[in-house]
């Protein structure tokens, strides 16, 4: 029999007086997942961790841990445990005792307690500071202790709330690593709460992307990538070139889209679609290429307006017409590749029909 | 031009406020028995002779009791209300806060004469008990306006962490929510404290045999003999009181838990 799931949610909707913080959902996040919740701020993903949590209650709808209905449980009886956005640390006790807290409640023998936590502060590598007050500790040290506070319960999930977000941009790099080495190794479910698209998809197996109350696409990172279900999802995920058009041909896999000054586009690998729809085209700026299409793939030609170095890549502003302008993003390869295209040139841009997908009306 | 002004206007109020409090160290310290310049010389034997004076020792004594007892109690009484208002919503809550802070608008004279009406109506008869009784409503406000601006600032995250790491209300109030605003509580218990100790309204309205401090003094008024040593044990009451004060402040600001965000 397959393992009930970490987290089920059935129907959930929260309201706050007259307004909608999480339309009706329904999720179901399994054992051992790392699990985002990706969106915006406001967008009702920390409200939705919260019911998780027990913090709040839903107005409507239910909510299964592990196959167990947890509905109306505060939070103190759920098999969850929560790392705090500024860390909510107990500034009068130590370290070790901080970790212990839980432990505490439970009345553990003494031996036990002091187990768990040296193991506990072993894994996220705070052997040694057990003694400290949080206030002498830095931010990302602080960051372990509440991890490791939630830890020591062994809780069957971890719900985290944008844990990383005071911590500057190095160190965020490195926790984020570190807490997917650590999710793997405890093997417990995560349920992570991020505004940060690559964040999210450094870590996740899977991502929620959230926008006014709505889960817009639950999906793999490489799926929300690819193939975004929106354009919300196609634009807060990366960067993105957009064509709108009429569809003119879609039979199997193969669609055929009618956009002005382009032409005829081809996009494969997308389900049917009706014929004679307006619909929005989404191309990634790193599947644009210059020069001429290889059999079975688009092309649209423009002038090149701006040439931007950022470093790593180089991005070309390529007007095809007024009112669209594509983005090609390519690689530095070094000066010699990078005086092949310049401003005020007319080229010729082409891109795979499997790189254009239809992100909506 | 306005900044020349206004400094003159505050160096007048602060003379207006401190000019009294200055003539009573003045005369604590003159060997004379009459208040009237000019002064006769410094001596310290009204201090000394308070020492000798068992009745004085006595009320000092029935002073700190009073001032204790009602300072406990009402730390007590205000901090659980200051969580009730600033943690939970409850019907008639803004009836509760009013009522709770009602003694500081309330003359002392009104509240002395139906706190003496409400103890003849119930038989209890008056002693250091009523005093205390009685001190503890006019301080419970002090107590809980010390309280309340602490637990507004007091990060909720800290709380919910505590009850979803399984804790239940009480061990979370008394393990993480006491201990980190107990320097709040010591504020607000000092700030009782010298309500208590300087009130003399309610006192005299409430107390029995046992005079407390400022009854002492008030009564003391009538021998010419004795004043010059009524005005060193004022000198000495405004020191301390002043001195306990001023330690409030110190840990109502100081104290930990707020939470440092990195």
């Amino acid at each position: 029999m397959r393992a009930p799931p970490a987290v089920e949610l059935i129907n959930v909707e929260k309201r706050f007086g007259d307004t909608v913080a999480v339309h009706p959902t329904d999720l179901v996040i399994e054992q051992g997942e790392f699990f985002s919740l990706l969106g915006p701020s406001g967008c009702g993903k920390t409200t939705t961790l919260r019911m998780i949590a027990g913090f709040e209650q839903p107005t409507t709808g239910r909510i299964l841990m592990t196959g167990q209905d947890v509905t109306g449980l505060p939070t103190h009886r759920r098999e969850s445990n929560m790392v705090f956005q500024n860390y909510a640390l107990f500034p009068h006790l130590s370290v070790f005792e901080n970790v212990a807290f839980g432990l505490r409640v439970r009345r553990f023998d003494k031996k036990i307690i002091e187990g768990r936590v040296e193991a506990t502060l072993a894994a996220v590598r705070l052997l040694g500071l057990a003694k400290r007050k949080p206030s002498q500790l830095s931010g990302g040290q602080q960051q372990r202790v509440a991890l490791a506070r939630a830890l020591t319960l062994n809780p069957s999930v971890l719900l985290l709330d944008e844990p990383l977000g005071a911590l500057d941009q190095k160190l965020r790099k490195e926790m984020q690593l570190e807490l997917k080495r650590l999710q793997r190794e405890v093997g417990i479910t995560f349920i992570y709460v991020t505004h940060d698209q690559e964040e999210a998809l450094t870590m996740s197996d899977r991502i929620a992307v959230m926008n006014g109350g709505r889960m817009l696409q639950v999906d793999d990172g490489a799926t929300l990538y690819d193939r975004p279900s929106t354009r919300f999802v196609a634009d807060f995920i990366g960067t993105s070139n957009f064509l709108t058009g009429r569809v003119t041909e879609s039979a199997g896999d193969t669609t055929v889209i009618e956009v002005p000054f382009v032409g005829a586009v081809t996009a494969t690998g997308l389900g049917p679609v009706a014929v004679g729809g307006d619909v929005t085209l989404m191309i990634r700026p790193e599947r644009l290429r210059f020069g001429a299409p290889a059999p079975g793939d688009n092309s649209a030609r423009g002038r090149v307006e701006d040439v931007v170095f950022v470093g790593n890549d180089i991005l070309y502003l390529v007007a095809v017409d007024q009112t669209i302008t594509l983005t090609v993003r390519g690689r530095n390869l070094g000066a010699e590749a990078r005086t092949g295209i310049s401003r005020g040139e007319d080229h010729q841009v082409s891109w795979p029909s499997d790189a254009t997908t239809v992100v909506g009306a | 031009m306005t900044r020349g002004l206004l400094r003159w206007y505050y160096l007048l109020l602060l003379l207006l406020l401190y000019l009294p409090l200055g003539m009573l160290l003045l005369f604590s310290i003159n060997e004379g028995t009459s208040l009237s310049f000019p002064l006769r010389g410094v001596t310290f034997d009204w201090y000394r002779s308070m020492f000798d004076n068992g009745q004085l020792l006595g009320a000092v004594g029935n002073s700190a009791l009073v001032a204790s007892g009602a300072a406990t109690a009402a730390t007590i009484l205000g901090t659980c209300a200051s969580l009730a208002i600033t943690r939970f919503d409850f019907r008639g809550k803004g009836v509760f806060l009013l009522a709770a802070l009602l003694p500081l608008v309330v003359p002392f004279i009104i509240l002395g004469v139906s706190l003496l009406i409400l103890f003849s109506a119930l038989g209890v008869s008056r002693s250091l008990w009523t005093v205390a009784a009685g001190h503890t409503v006019v301080a419970l406000p002090f107590a809980m306006l010390v309280m309340m601006a602490r637990l507004v600032g007091f990060p909720r995250s800290v709380e919910e962490a505590a009850r979803d790491l399984g804790a239940s209300y009480f061990y979370t109030l008394r393990r993480v929510i006491v201990p980190m605003v107990a320097p709040a509580m010591l504020a607000a218990w000092l700030v009782a404290f010298t309500v208590s100790v300087d009130e003399f309204v309610i006192a005299s309205f409430t107390v029995g045999r046992d005079p407390t401090l400022p009854v002492y003094i008030f009564g003391q008024l009538r021998f010419a003999n004795r004043f010059p040593q009524v005005v060193a044990l004022s000198t000495l009451t405004m020191l301390v009181s002043i001195g306990l004060v001023v330690l409030a402040e110190r840990l109502r600001r100081s104290g930990p838990g707020e939470a440092k965000a990195a």
